[in-house]
């Protein structure tokens, strides 16, 4: 069978089921295009052998009752994996290899998933554009030189580029949403306490949440099945009646409230991303769906608020990264210049620049006239949306404020490059899902996301509309695998 | 007025200076397993062998709350008689160290598990109402190791993580005795609700000691410095002491105390400085974003105080009302709970006052002489119960006793079996002691004489004799009864 990777995961899945394709033929093709991609530098580590071993291992005694039985794929460096090397992108992990397994790749494996490698990112998470990654700069298979987004942008890369049928991503301020949008994929971050953080690399403890990408909408709902349960290891973790999301999904929205928040028109907004939000309600209504104008008053706030729970959340969590026990150590003449010469050389310039910020906000004196007046914030933002769900079912609004960007073009204003997540940090500082679908294409021709945003719990409802509007959309996306000589 | 007799005071030149005194008591929670995670909290275990990843701070591990350590808390609170506090929070404790893997300690900062209690003493002059501030739970660090290797410092994660109570009191205390007084209180308490063993060589229990002194009279207090993490009622005394007396000597001298942190060094007995105010760590606290704020329900609390076992406090009234003890005697008897279950048993079938009198009395000096703890006491309840229902009803005498007491000081043996083996019986067939009292003042007829004459004193002489011939076995009442008359 030829064109294997060209497969979703749901034509994946039935035809090894079906057995017209075993698990090494697949992982093989995946494995083969994934060699052939490095231009990408869509991986920090792979492990080739290893996944071919395990579909063969599959194949000998295949248990076709799984839900993802034999399908290789690629995870983000971010979450623990045993026996392989776990950097989050950093220098300071560089050596770290785990003995134990985040929850969520735990119940990829459990459902019979081959892991092929682990994902470039940047690092710790922290960026909008992959570079800040110490394993190097990742290229959006959509064009060369252009940024995939970020922080998930190997695994947004990898997904477009078809070197895995499917990945998962972490979701801090729209990690998952924004590299979709950016390569016209599908990504959902659930609702806050539906995927464990045990076992993924820490960046903000009350912002951080897995989530699925992938080609399709559908895909994205099966792989949100697998990855999402209640985990004692996690005391954030909610014990909630999950529904089986792809089995549930239906394009059926007649009569679903959408809201469009007018703040979300921000000054300065390109044309373009203004038409595409047009054409996104048109299409929503074609599917059905009723169009109420809602105010999120706070809206504004969302990204100073942001930036200062994220890094000082961040500031505490990367304590841990010290030299003293895992990880890079520089020698020093005491323990204070140890601590010093490993972090100066451990942490790139982002990671520096946030943990400072961090530290900042929760100084003695400064610490209710930023953290305590962002929490405070916070929970008007969350107000903003528990007022407009009287009112609507979801909300539609932009992915993002522009396309994908070109590598380097944003490097040297951390503040420009903040404002990518203007439309994606409000749902994480409100525990929301939210999840972001292809919609179009900019006058470049690069691919523009428009973002559907639900209820806490209500992933089904989020990604039936998506369903729905993926149909009308009908996007189709551009990749004339450049990057293969 | 009344001149209070334990008043402590520091007297220079025609000044009289007040000690103010507030302990800040790490008490170890007994528990199996750490207050976050699963390991064990054994003592003395080979060093790295009871670290989880979680204790390690490992990447992308997460805290998860061991019910037990909360319910230990509480009940601790309750033995406080302090406010619990439904709702509390968990924050993160900002530092660097090398024992401190998270880079952070968990902590309660805002909004502590237990709020405001009491502590009552029993001091020699009356009783003095200790305040509690608070009490909130945290994580102990690891152990840095710096005598191990020259340029090396080793570190144990054994005890990273395990669960303490930080209970801090109110400036309460005015004296080294009533801080020793405190302690012994407070762990007496925890050691009947079986919250903390009060271990203090095994570091189960340390304290920070903030010290400050006034002019007697005054009510402002004076600036006071806090003596870091000493671990025995000992150095706390010596380090109140000398710290009391060098800030008294600063003012006098004209100076200023500086509000700072301090160590007390057990070999030269002084605290010197180790950090001041200005470089205070600033710890950066905020609630631990992994951690959901802590909520317990009005059940919850109502079932744990269902077990709360009889307090000191309670006890000690008991035993006053229903034993007739003296204060003095129940206050030693309830001190600790091991000590009471022991009077307890002991007094279920044999009298109350030559119980006490002989727990209190001999057996203690006995276990003092052997350094043993009562629970570890050679005597069993049941056997000490049987040796003093052989006083009671006559069979041997008190003097006889202490001999068959020693005995079974050597091994926990049943005293009739002592008493039947050694022939110790006492002697109180009247007939026999007459015959035994007719020789004794036959063989001494010039002494009776001169008893007779007047020399009274001698009566002692008489009595001795016969309890000589005796072999230490007549009845020494029988013995005076018969004397008087036969004189």
């Amino acid at each position: 069978m030829s064109d294997i990777t060209k497969q979703s995961l749901s034509e994946l899945v039935e035809n090894i089921k079906s057995k017209k394709l075993s698990s090494s033929e697949v992982t093989k093709a995946f494995v083969e295009r994934s060699e052939k991609s490095k231009e990408l530098n869509a991986y920090i580590t792979e492990d080739y052998a290893n996944a071919l071993n395990k579909a063969k291992k599959f194949d000998e005694k295949p248990n076709l009752d799984l839900k993802l039985p034999g399908i290789p794929m690629a995870v983000k460096d971010l979450f623990c994996t045993r026996d392989l090397k776990t950097t989050a992108g950093s220098k300071i992990l560089n050596n770290f290899v785990p003995t134990y397994e985040s929850t969520v790749t735990q119940n990829i494996w459990n459902e019979g998933a081959i892991l092929m490698g682990k994902l470039n990112c940047d690092e710790f998470a922290m960026g909008s554009s992959n570079e800040t990654s110490f394993f190097g700069n990742v290229q959006n298979p959509i064009d060369k030189n252009l940024v995939p987004g970020g922080s998930s942008g190997g695994s947004s890369s990898a997904v477009a580029a078809q070197l895995t049928p499917i990945t998962i991503g972490t979701d801090t301020g729209g990690s998952i949403r924004q590299p979709a949008s950016f390569t016209g994929t599908v990504g959902l971050k659930p609702t806050y306490g539906s995927c464990s953080r045990y076992g993924i690399v820490a960046f903000a403890s009350s912002l951080d949440q897995a989530g699925p990408m992938a080609q399709n909408v559908k895909d994205c709902a099966l792989l949100q099945q697998v990855i999402s349960t209640y985990d004692e290891k996690d005391s954030t973790s909610i014990d909630f009646k999950r529904n089986e999301y792809s089995k549930e999904l239906t394009k059926d929205i007649k009569g679903k409230k959408i809201g469009i928040p007018k703040e979300y028109r921000v000054d300065g907004m390109p044309k373009e991303i203004e038409e595409l939000w047009k054409k996104g309600i048109e299409y929503a209504k074609d599917c059905g769906a009723e169009i109420i104008d809602i105010s999120l008053p706070h809206t504004n706030y969302a990204l100073p608020t942001y930036y200062i729970v994220a890094p000082a959340e961040a500031s505490s969590n990367l304590a841990r990264y010290d030299g003293v026990k895992y990880g890079f150590r520089a020698e020093g003449e005491n323990l204070i210049d140890m601590y010093e010469k490993t972090r100066s050389e451990g942490f790139g310039a982002e990671v520096q620049r946030r943990i400072m910020i961090g530290t900042y906000v929760l100084s003695s004196g400064y610490y209710d006239a930023y953290y305590l007046k962002a929490q405070k914030v916070r929970k008007l933002i969350k107000n903003d949306f528990d007022d407009a769900y009287k009112k609507v079912d979801a909300i539609l609004t932009p992915s993002t404020p522009s396309s994908a960007f070109k590598i380097g073009e944003k490097t040297n204003d951390p503040v420009s490059m903040y404002l990518n997540d203007i439309f994606t940090v409000p749902v994480n500082l409100a525990g929301l899902p939210g999840i972001s679908i292809p919609a179009g294409h900019d006058a470049k021709g690069y691919p523009l996301g428009l973002q559907i945003i639900g209820k806490a719990f209500d992933e089904q409802n989020i990604l039936n509309i998506a369903y729905a509007m993926e149909e009308k959309i009908n996007f189709k996306n551009n990749i004339t695998d450049w990057w293969i000589k | 007025m009344i001149k209070n007799k334990s008043e402590y005071l520091i007297n220079r030149h025609d000044n009289q200076y007040e000690v103010v005194i507030g302990l800040e008591v790490h008490a170890q929670v007994t528990s199996e397993s750490k207050l976050f995670s699963t390991s064990a909290t054994k003592f003395g275990a080979e060093p790295n062998t009871q670290v989880s990843l979680v204790d390690a701070a490992f990447p992308g591990m997460l805290p998860v709350i061991n019910e037990y350590c909360v319910k230990q808390a509480i009940k601790t609170g309750i033995g406080l008689k302090a406010k619990i506090n439904k709702r509390s929070v968990f924050d993160r404790k900002n530092y660097f160290y090398a024992d401190l893997p998270q880079g952070y300690q968990i902590s309660q900062f805002k909004d502590p598990i237990v709020g405001e209690g009491k502590v009552i003493l029993d001091m020699p002059d009356g009783q003095k109402e200790v305040g509690i501030e608070r009490l909130h739970l945290e994580q102990d660090a690891g152990k840095s190791i710096h005598d191990l290797d020259p340029k090396n410092t080793f570190v144990d994660l054994n005890r990273s993580g395990v669960a303490l109570m930080e209970i801090v009191s109110k400036p309460d205390l005015r004296s080294p005795d009533e801080v020793n007084a405190y302690i012994k209180k407070l762990r007496s308490i925890m050691r009947y609700l079986g919250t903390c063993d009060g271990n203090m060589q095994e570091g189960s229990l340390r304290a920070d000691v903030n010290v400050s002194v006034r002019k007697k009279g005054s009510k402002d207090f004076g600036t006071r410095c806090e003596i870091k993490n000493v671990n025995s009622i000992k150095f706390m005394q010596m380090a109140i002491e000398y710290e009391a007396n060098r800030q008294v000597d600063l003012i006098e001298d004209g100076q200023t105390i500086d509000q700072e942190t301090r160590l007390f060094d057990t070999k030269k007995n002084e605290t010197r400085s180790m950090r001041s105010k200005e470089d205070a760590h600033d710890y950066r606290y905020f609630p631990d974003p992994d951690l959901l704020p802590l909520e317990v329900s009005d059940d919850f609390i109502e079932n744990l105080k269902s077990e709360i076992p009889e307090l000191p406090d309670e006890k000690k009234k008991r035993f006053i009302e229903k034993f007739k003890l003296s204060p003095y005697e129940a206050n030693i008897l309830v001190s600790d709970i091991e000590t009471s279950n022991y009077f307890e048993n002991v007094i279920k079938k044999s009298d109350v006052k030559l119980a006490t009198n002989w727990i209190i009395g001999e057996l203690f000096a006995a276990l003092n002489e052997k350094n043993l703890e009562i629970t570890e006491s050679p005597i069993s309840a049941g056997n000490l119960s049987k040796l003093i229902n052989l006083i009671k009803d006559g069979t041997i005498s008190g003097k006889i006793a202490k001999t068959v007491f020693e005995q079974m000081m050597e091994g926990d043996k049943d005293p009739k079996k002592i008493v039947e083996e050694k022939g110790l019986k006492q002697e109180s067939d009247p007939k026999a002691l007459e015959a035994l009292i007719d020789k004794v003042i036959d063989d001494n007829r010039d002494k009776a004489t001169e008893y007779k004459s007047g020399k009274v004193k001698l009566f002692g002489f008489f009595v001795g004799q016969v309890m000589k011939v005796s072999g230490g076995k007549a009845n020494p009442q029988l013995v005076n009864e018969i004397l008087k008359k036969k004189l």
